[in-house]
């Protein structure tokens, strides 16, 4: 060690090593770990090794579940359920609060682990991964408790089988137990097999504290072990990775009927206006993407400058790069720790490279760097235009793109062109600005001049193919509960639809004008491209024809859907005039509606039940509100539920006005535009309202009509990536292809059975018609 | 390093365009002042060495009512001798002493008697220290009055009012003024920043100073409600590092009073190294106005040497 009198002179900070002498011990003692289940740890078998990242070294060896291990694990939650769902809110958020209090003792012990394990500085495992996990528990301790009033009629979905990254291994942990175990299910856990070390000392505090066995169950492993218990009879998935997982996750559970949550990748903007701070946005960039190392879902890892800035932003940027100390990882000052594995530095490596011969120049960190280790130089890759593949990949390492912007209408575009939509973050002192491109952004999580904020109590997750689904708050708590579902009503599978000319006696005997229904799309009345039409029958005879709508018709309506983008800005006073106008003016017509659904050989009281339906919407229109949530100090949190703008709707077969009203209604009064599918076999209640919209101040485009052949056009609603959400209605097979085909661009789906659309509203359907977006304010004078 | 190492700011013409319309996120700026404390660590003889490090850079003051010349010859004995030679020989030094003696400018004479041949620049404030409200014909007098008793650096304070009001031209021209009549003595421009409250302001009266030749900016006089925060400071300094990225200007930086814990001497040298680099902890560009700080600092540097948790008693007062 250097004399003071030489530190006086080159007043460096020299090494402050955090002590790993407790936790090495502890793995020494184990050496080989087998997986929890049903309260105790299995003998370890088939093992592989996790090692330390900073050096390479092997820090344990840890079992590889097998399908067996899964099928074990799924029968203790299982096992463990009844008994576990069934304890009052209070004994459950006794055993939650036990956990955190233990968790709170384990602290130092905890973040060590984590650092060692994943390589990420003892900094942030000690002051963000730790502290934030163990606030997670006691926030839904307090869910525990409140579950019962709070989300009455609610239930547990049962078991639920979670797999978590690597990159917070321990804080995913808590995000993904803390709600499941508040809300009443169990659950079976697989930490990544790069990161297991935490989820295994975390099941030793869970027998420390004496959870229940079975409630929480760790199964070590890679991705085959996923997928196991991806396939296992399990009734909630919850993921949290990358996207092409994800979807992998989407493709293989369609159908099942298991509830299903996803938190994926992102590319997230980070925006920064002339009259930003710049250098609390310089700060802001150090937290967004060489926090973690970069490898932060949410990471803002595109930075958008406006150009008037753009030179010294780039400076005083470049400058503070020079700042950041990568090392060892248990080093007190160490900002930038080691990458997780040699394949995820390779694939940052190849990326970038890939970034600069695309035309990005590449800035890094003049940082010497440890000679073993996988290390990466924190840099930025300047100039990455859209066209550069770094600006759409997720490079999930500390190198951020930057490009300049003109103004903000052009912010918003750039900041929206990605298949993304998990974070952003705006930097702007003017809040009337900065307001306005939370609003237009597309990205679940918002934070205006701070960056990376989290807190148990606010909602985080994605947007389009970042995933679906809330972890934190309210809207995460409703993750891990269903409501009561609907008594299915069987309708069959639809039948081939007859395009064929059928001559033959007219049903009556004296030719009255002909009456041509068409496909309604963008508030225009339109022949479908096929050109074709379908016999529609009631009581064996035909009462008409209907267009045979195709994907064509699909794609301009989607198109047409697109170009009304005023209904999702309007107010909901305005949607809800709209919606009581409609009420009016079928009111006006409930008698010819009414003979159309007899003749149909439908409940004619269906055109009274859609006028009420369209006053419930029209009363929710301006009522469904966010919420101000209670997080950190002067830090404004807003929840809003924002529309997700185009989606599909495909509609029961029977109840052909009513189940199309209980459908559309809700979605259009949280401002989304509709494409929507009526019943095959009685087309003409939902052909007939659009004379009804017509005469309703209706803007066209908000919702559009295609009649056809169900499966087939909901498959292409489904692949459409310019579908935001889909709904379907129908049997097994159909609802599995929505949730396959779904998979292209994530969207989020929901598949219902045919009910009794008499009892079918309320705020699920709002609910479901709306994903929250959370915008962070710190505020101070 | 001595102070003449580095050339004295000159000092610019008013530039309004500079500070006009600074932004300022106070949020973003307390989070980043919280964040540096907990981003850097200082172990074993490192952190002996930025402690010994601190110790150069005080300014050692006393400004009470109750001041009498040998209140000061006391402090000044300090400053010569900061740690008792046990702690030194352990420390593996031979000679250390304050940055300054602080003084009110008629205690000027006996501080310079005191540290004759030792080398301590004697700091006075002046200006109608603390409030400042005396008219400017007075407050210069004081400036030469000080300076003709042997001050080597004055330490004036600004007329708030001309910050809160915007005066920004006033407040140029009173500087400007009162570094005139400091002639070769440094002038260190005390900002009040506690009676200023906003961080914009703080940034602006900051530039001003600089703009109007003051070469250290300090945040306090020790008497408002509210002195040193590391958020304020971390405003100086980015100021300070703009306006030499301007000019090409060094400008020192202060902070004065509430540093009183070793902790408070770690942090403010963290936040001068990482915002501003390896020059800002000489004493020449890095001043910390204390008097009680000393005294946590000899007794933490006590422990380092012997292992043993030290008593004030066994120290020397200041």
């Amino acid at each position: 060690m250097p004399t003071v009198k030489e530190i006086l002179d080159s007043m460096d900070y020299g090494p402050a090593p955090e002590s790993a002498t407790e936790v090495l011990g502890w793995l020494a003692t184990r050496g080989q770990f087998g997986h929890y289940i049903d309260g105790g740890f299995t003998v370890p078998a088939d093992l592989f090794t996790t090692a330390n990242p900073a050096t390479g070294e092997a820090l344990a060896e840890v079992s590889q579940g097998s399908t067996a291990d899964i099928t074990a694990a799924v029968a203790a939650a299982r096992r463990a359920l009844p008994k576990w769902a069934k304890l009052p809110g209070h004994e459950r958020a006794k055993w939650l609060y036990a956990l955190a209090r233990q968790l709170q003792k384990r602290a130092r012990f905890l973040a060590v682990l984590e650092t060692l394990d994943n390589g990420k500085p003892i900094r942030e495992s000690r002051d963000v991964d730790i502290p934030l996990a163990i606030r997670h528990f006691y926030h839904h301790a307090g869910w525990a408790e409140l579950v019962e009033t709070e989300f009455p009629g609610e239930a547990p979905h049962g078991v639920c089988g979670q797999i978590i990254p690597w990159n917070f291994p321990l804080l995913m942990l808590a995000w993904k137990v803390a709600p499941a175990l508040a809300a009443g299910n169990t659950v079976v856990l697989k930490p990544a097999e790069q990161t297991p070390l935490s989820a295994l000392a975390f099941a030793e505090i869970c027998a420390e504290i004496g959870l229940p066995k079975g409630v929480v169950n760790i199964v070590t492993g890679d991705g085959r072990t996923g997928a196991d218990l991806v396939a296992a009879p399990v009734d909630k998935l919850a993921f949290t990775g990358s996207t092409e997982v994800g979807r992998a996750i989407r493709r293989a559970s369609a159908g099942s009927g298991k509830a299903l949550t996803l938190e994926l990748g992102g590319k997230s903007p980070f925006i920064v206006f002339e009259d930003a701070d710049l250098d609390a946005a310089i700060e802001g960039v150090v937290n967004a993407i060489w926090f973690n190392q970069g490898q932060v879902c949410c990471a803002g890892s595109r930075l958008l400058v406006a150009e008037a800035i753009a030179a010294p932003f780039t400076r005083k940027l470049t400058a503070r790069l020079q700042k950041l100390r990568t090392g060892d990882p248990l080093d007190k000052c160490t900002d930038l720790g080691a990458i997780v594995s040699p394949a995820q530095l390779a694939r940052i490596r190849d990326l970038v490279s890939a970034g600069e011969a695309a035309g990005g120049e590449l800035v890094q960190a003049e940082a010497q760097l440890p000679a073993a280790g996988n290390f990466c130089a924190p840099g930025l890759l300047l100039g990455t235009e859209p066209a550069n593949p770094c600006w759409s990949a997720e490079i999930f390492g500390p190198i951020a793109t930057m490009t300049s912007f003109r103004t903000p209408a052009e912010a918003v575009e750039l900041a929206n062109n990605t298949r993304y939509g998990l974070a952003a973050t705006i930097w702007s002192e003017n809040i009337t600005l900065a307001l306005d491109i939370a609003a237009r952004v597309r990205a679940g999580v918002v934070w205006i001049n701070g960056t990376n904020l989290f807190d148990a109590g606010a909602g985080f997750g994605g947007m389009r193919e970042s995933g679906f689904g809330r972890e934190g708050g309210r809207e995460g708590m409703a993750a891990y509960l269903r409501a009561p579902t609907a008594k299915p009503r069987p309708e069959g599978a639809p039948g081939a639809l007859d395009a064929a000319p059928h001559p033959g006696k007219p049903a009556t005997g004296e030719l009255s004008i002909d009456r041509t229904a068409k496909l309604y799309i963008g508030g225009k009345q339109a022949r479908p491209d096929s050109g074709q039409s379908y016999r529609v029958t009631a009581k064996g005879h035909e009462i008409g024809l209907a267009p045979l709508g195709s994907r064509k018709d699909i794609r301009n309506a989607v198109e047409a859907a697109h170009k009304a983008t005023g209904w999702g800005k309007t107010t909901g006073h305005n949607r809800a005039q709209v919606l009581y106008y409609l009420a009016e003016n079928l009111a006006a017509r409930q008698g010819e509606f009414e003979a159309r659904l007899r003749e149909m050989g439908a409940d004619p009281a269906e055109a009274g039940a859609t006028v009420a339906r369209a006053f419930f919407y029209a009363a929710w229109a301006d009522k469904f509100d966010g919420a101000v949530k209670s997080t950190q100090a002067a830090k404004v949190t807003l929840a809003v539920p924002e529309p997700f703008g185009v989606m599909g709707v495909v509609c029961p077969d029977a109840a052909p006005l009513l189940g199309f009203a209980s459908l559309v209604l809700p979605a259009i009064a949280m401002g989304n535009r509709v494409v929507a599918v009526p019943s095959a076999s009685m087309p003409f209640a939902a052909t007939d309202l659009y004379q009804v919209f017509d005469t309703s101040d209706l803007p066209g485009g908000v919702v559009n009509i295609v009649t056809g052949a169900k499966d087939e056009l909901a498959k292409v609603l489904a692949q459409h990536d310019d579908v935001a959400a889909l709904w379907y209605c129908g049997e097994a097979q159909g609802r599995a292809m929505v949730e396959t085909e779904s998979a292209g661009n994530l969207k989020a789906t929901w598949t219902l059975e045919n009910r009794d659309w008499t009892q079918a509203q309320g705020r699920e359907f709002l609910t479901r018609a709306t994903q929250v977006k959370t915008i962070w304010v710190p505020y101070g004078a | 390093m001595s102070a003449t190492d580095f050339p004295r700011n000159p000092g610019t013409g008013l530039m309004p365009e500079w500070f006009e319309d600074i932004r300022i996120n106070t949020p973003a700026a307390e989070a980043r002042a919280a964040d540096l404390g907990a981003r850097r660590s200082l172990k074993k003889n490192f952190q002996a060495a930025w402690l010994v490090n601190a110790i150069r850079c005080i300014d050692l003051t006393t400004l009470a009512g109750d001041d009498t010349p040998a209140r000061v010859a006391r402090l000044c004995a300090k400053a010569r001798r900061p740690l008792a030679d046990h702690i030194l020989a352990g420390l593996g030094l031979e000679q250390l002493h304050t940055g300054a003696v602080c003084v009110y400018p008629t205690m000027v004479a006996p501080a310079v008697r005191a540290l004759e041949g030792s080398g301590i620049p004697v700091a006075s404030v002046a200006t109608g220290f603390p409030a400042g409200l005396m008219p400017l014909d007075l407050r210069l007098a004081e400036i030469r009055y000080a300076v003709d008793q042997g001050a080597d650096e004055i330490d004036i304070v600004i007329t708030r009012a001309h910050v809160l009001g915007g005066d920004w031209a006033a407040l140029y021209d009173e500087i400007a003024a009162m570094r005139e009549a400091c002639g070769p003595a440094h002038l260190k421009a005390i900002l009040a920043t506690g009676d200023l409250q906003t961080l914009s302001n703080v940034y602006r009266a900051s530039m001003v100073a600089m703009q109007a030749g003051a070469d250290f900016i300090k945040t306090s006089t020790g008497k408002e409600s509210v002195n040193a925060t590391l958020p304020v400071s971390l405003v100086m300094v980015r100021a300070l590092r703009d306006y030499g990225e301007r000019t090409g200007h060094k400008v020192g930086f202060k902070p004065a009073g509430g540093l009183k814990t070793t902790k408070d001497a770690l942090n403010w040298q963290v936040l001068m190294k990482e915002e501003m680099g390896r020059d800002w902890l000489r004493p020449d560009l890095f001043r910390i106005g204390a008097s009680s700080l000393l005294g946590d600092v000899e007794r933490q540097l006590e422990h380092h040497v012997t292992g043993r948790y030290a008593s004030s008693s066994r120290h020397a007062l200041a």
